[in-house]
């Protein structure tokens, strides 16, 4: 079953580069529109100096923001089982923060907020914040009844009955809020980053893109575009991995065994 | 001793979930709530457990009001329709919880897990997770947490319901077995005329719309009841009857609506 799930993915990508090769030549396409697949990677050591701090720079407003957004998220998510009252002001403010697109409302966070780092992880905590929100006020929520009950006839006090039911009843669903937000956490910075173009000092990957745009460097735009991508699908690995870990008891996580 | 003295529900929609009961159940007695759907056979029960108050009435137990039962030196539990158990949590940590939300100390209450998962059969599935076990299994690790708190009054809300028959049969003996080794008081809401019959030293007959108890029956014959009970003449008499107690009810409802 393991290997299926690994095989087959690399069978597949192994025909698309080869495939990508071969019309790279075959039709000898230049360089400047569709770099072949081994001069991206000889670009990507070549540059590695370069794309290597832009990658370390991405790479920490990511991880910046996405914590910001789990610690925000789950603040915001308590506050709101508290009461529904709190819920019903404040959701629709929070959904607000959703629907408006963040390359509309980041050259304002980049004026306002002068020191570049902070800016653009406000930017990118501002678009991974909603599902963590979303998904553990729902999982909060999700408590079966009857144990609910089981812990009213027993007398349990407000805080057993949040740290030994609502807590890890919510864990399944603050675990699928993590793998959606971490990925837009990464998104968010990229964004960001196109957004506030030069005006950084800490140069990322979206400015590396932008650059060799201007510069006609497309192999270095690929490599680049192929470690922002390679960064999230192995965030994504990362977090089913950790809810892998936190939930071995969950039906989510089963083997085929059952 | 459980009083029920003109307990009624109604729902703040005007709906009559149950019309006054009055109920008088003595300790050691094996009670159960037979009836159809709609009864609020399920209402009555939680009435009894606190869990809904009662919207005129009175409930004692003990000569207490649910909510100060400790004061009576008795104890009582619940054990609901499903297994209810926390899938993150190991048998032995589910059976556990009542003790832990009621701050017995530790080694006291590791003794009382294994004797209470010893008493339903389940020892070796301490550290199991609910999820790898069978339904009927599951079911015994719920009763196991409604014992573990030693409990001189068990209230169970179709606890075997959702269970296959043959299961069901075993769960019922047993329970039969356990409620005389423990010298329990237990009321049993079933919608099985067969259940009820089995398991019961009386059996209340509950009709629906409006809920109401409609006939006690007692059923005399002697425990400890064996399978071979099941297929008796006695056994079946009193399914019989039972079974046109609630006909009769049904259809007199049925005509009663026809009329308006």
């Amino acid at each position: 079953m393991n290997t299926q799930k690994i095989i087959l993915p690399a069978i597949v990508a192994i025909v698309l580069i080869a495939l990508w090769h071969g019309m790279v030549k075959a039709f000898a396409i230049p360089e400047f529109l569709v770099p072949s697949p081994g001069r991206v990677a000889e670009t990507l050591v070549k540059d590695w100096g370069l794309l290597g701090g832009s990658l370390y720079n991405t790479l920490k407003i990511t991880f910046l923001a996405f914590f910001c957004a789990v610690v925000l998220g789950v603040a915001v998510a308590f506050l709101f089982v508290q009461s529904k009252f709190i819920e019903a002001a404040f959701f629709p403010y929070a959904v607000l923060l959703q629907v408006t697109p963040i390359v509309a409302i980041a050259p304002l966070i980049i004026i306002w907020v002068k020191e570049p780092t902070t800016s653009l992880v406000i930017c990118a905590t501002l678009v991974a914040l909603f599902p963590i929100i979303s998904n553990t006020t729902l999982g909060l929520r999700s408590v079966n009844p009857g144990l609910q009950q089981l812990f009213k006839m027993n007398r349990a006090t407000r805080w057993q009955t949040l740290t030994r039911l609502r807590i890890p009843s919510a864990l399944p669903y603050f675990f699928g809020g993590l793998r959606i937000s971490s990925g837009l956490a990464l998104i968010g910075a990229v964004v960001a980053e196109f957004v506030a173009g030069t005006g950084g000092t800490g140069v990322g990957l979206a400015y590396q893109i932008l650059q060799s745009g201007y510069q006609l460097n497309i192999p270095r735009m690929f490599a680049a575009l192929l470690l922002i991508t390679l960064t999230g699908v192995i965030l994504f690995l990362l977090m089913v991995a950790l809810s892998k870990w936190a939930l071995s008891w969950h039906e989510s996580e089963l083997s085929n065994e059952h | 001793m459980i009083e029920i003295l003109s307990a009624s529900k109604t729902y703040p929609n005007g709906t009559h979930a149950l019309q006054p009961v009055d109920l008088k159940i003595q300790e050691g007695e094996f009670i159960t709530l037979l009836g159809p759907s709609g009864c609020g056979k399920s209402t009555l029960l939680k009435m009894i457990a606190g869990l809904l108050p009662a919207t005129d009435g009175r409930i004692l137990l003990w000569n207490k009001p649910v909510d100060q039962i400790e004061s009576t030196g008795h104890r009582m539990s619940f054990v609901f329709q499903e297994a209810t158990l926390m899938p993150w949590s190991r048998v032995a940590g589910n059976v556990r919880l009542p003790l832990e939300l009621q701050g017995v100390t530790a080694s006291d209450a590791d003794q009382r897990v294994n004797d209470s998962l010893s008493l339903v059969g389940l020892s070796k599935f301490h550290d199991s997770y609910p999820r790898e076990l069978s339904g009927g299994m599951q079911m015994r690790v719920s009763i196991a947490r409604g014992l573990v708190t030693n409990p001189t009054l068990i209230l169970m809300d179709e606890p075997f319901g959702a269970l296959d028959e043959i299961t069901r049969n075993k769960l019922d003996q047993d329970l039969l077995e356990l409620w005389q080794k423990k010298k329990l008081t237990v009321i049993f809401v079933t919608h099985s005329i067969y259940e009820a019959v089995y398991l019961s030293t009386r059996v209340v007959v509950m009709a629906a719309r409006p809920g109401r108890v409609i006939e006690e029956v007692s059923v005399d014959e002697p425990y400890p009841r064996g399978p071979e009970f099941r297929v008796s003449t006695q056994f079946a008499k009193y399914a019989k009857h039972l079974q046109e107690s609630l006909l009769r009810a049904s259809n007199a409802g049925e005509l009663a609506e026809g009329a308006v």
